[in-house]
């Protein structure tokens, strides 16, 4: 990973990188250009939370979310537009540590569901955030890329064909 | 379909996760090598090296091709890119995720800028 080299492409955007770090933990991470609390507040307040978890791109839309942010409080997400099409995320907070720490369990895939640790570290008014997940086994992990990866690859796809629409109807330009 | 690519990611990340063995691909990719060649390269002996061509050839990352006495281990047909593709699409994810953030924590920001002025007034 060469951030210098990113940079240079694009000076404006932070880089976000993901590494399989072992068999049973992934790691992301991004530079955001704020203080390490307001980067935690935009994940620990649900009307803030709710704005970006789902962007655009994955052509969800995130019905609900309610969070207890304390340990051992709960947090559930609710997908969908109505009860056809809905998907439920939820689990509970096992680290909460204002502007620095942030962990929970994801409990809707039963035991196989991993812990994500997500660590805010301030430097110079920017903020480092690490967010690591460590699955129960290997085969969760794998388990878990590949569904992101088929539902990111349709989600992508539903974006190309509506960029290729818009493009289409704009005319050539 | 959905479990044969997992079987074969599995095989991969599993031969992956050997230094020696990311070096024979990387030296593979340059050009083929004896299992002789390769173990000269490592410092390795012939006995370790069959065992990690062997693992690299049931993932189907290299292949070999014996010709006389001489065993020749040359990349598969199977490219790294299959295995990088999910982390990517993974990292879009939460690339996508984060620049949706970026925008909230600028609003915050420029809010915490407006309210202070307003308090020094």
């Amino acid at each position: 990973m060469d951030a210098r080299r990113e940079s240079e492409v694009s000076p404006m955007k932070n880089r976000t990188t993901v590494e399989r770090k072992s068999e049973r933990e992934l790691i992301v991470t991004r530079t955001f250009n704020a203080p390490a609390r307001l980067v935690f507040e935009a994940w620990t307040t649900p009307e803030l939370f709710k704005q970006w978890w789902v962007p655009k791109s994955m052509g969800m839309f995130l019905r609900s979310c309610e969070m207890d942010v304390r340990v051992g409080g709960r947090y559930r997400l609710a997908f969908g537009h109505d009860a056809s099409n809905a998907a439920e995320f939820f689990g509970r907070y096992v680290e909460v540590t204002p502007h620095s720490r942030l962990a929970w369990t994801n409990e809707e895939g039963g035991d196989a569901g991993p812990v994500t640790t997500v660590t805010f570290e301030e430097r110079g008014g920017k903020t480092l955030l690490v967010l690591h997940e460590l699955y129960p086994s290997k085969e969760a992990l794998d388990a878990a890329g590949t569904g992101a990866a088929d539902a990111m690859s349709e989600s992508f796809e539903q974006l190309d064909e509506l960029l290729a629409a818009q493009s289409a109807s704009v005319g050539r330009s | 379909m959905v479990q044969y690519s997992r079987a074969r990611l599995d095989a991969s990340f599993a031969a992956l996760s050997d230094a020696t063995r990311r070096g024979v691909l990387e030296q593979l990719g340059r050009s083929d090598a004896s299992i002789t060649d390769l173990a000269e390269k490592f410092h390795m002996t012939l006995t370790g090296m069959k065992k990690h061509v062997g693992v690299l050839e049931q993932s189907g990352l290299v292949t070999t091709e014996k010709l006389g006495r001489v065993r020749t281990c040359k990349l598969g047909p199977r490219r790294l890119e299959e295995e990088t593709a999910w982390l990517e699409r993974y990292r879009q994810l939460w690339d996508a995720r984060f620049d949706e953030l970026d925008k909230v924590v600028e609003e915050l920001k420029q809010k915490e800028k407006v309210d202070g002025r307003k308090k020094r007034e």
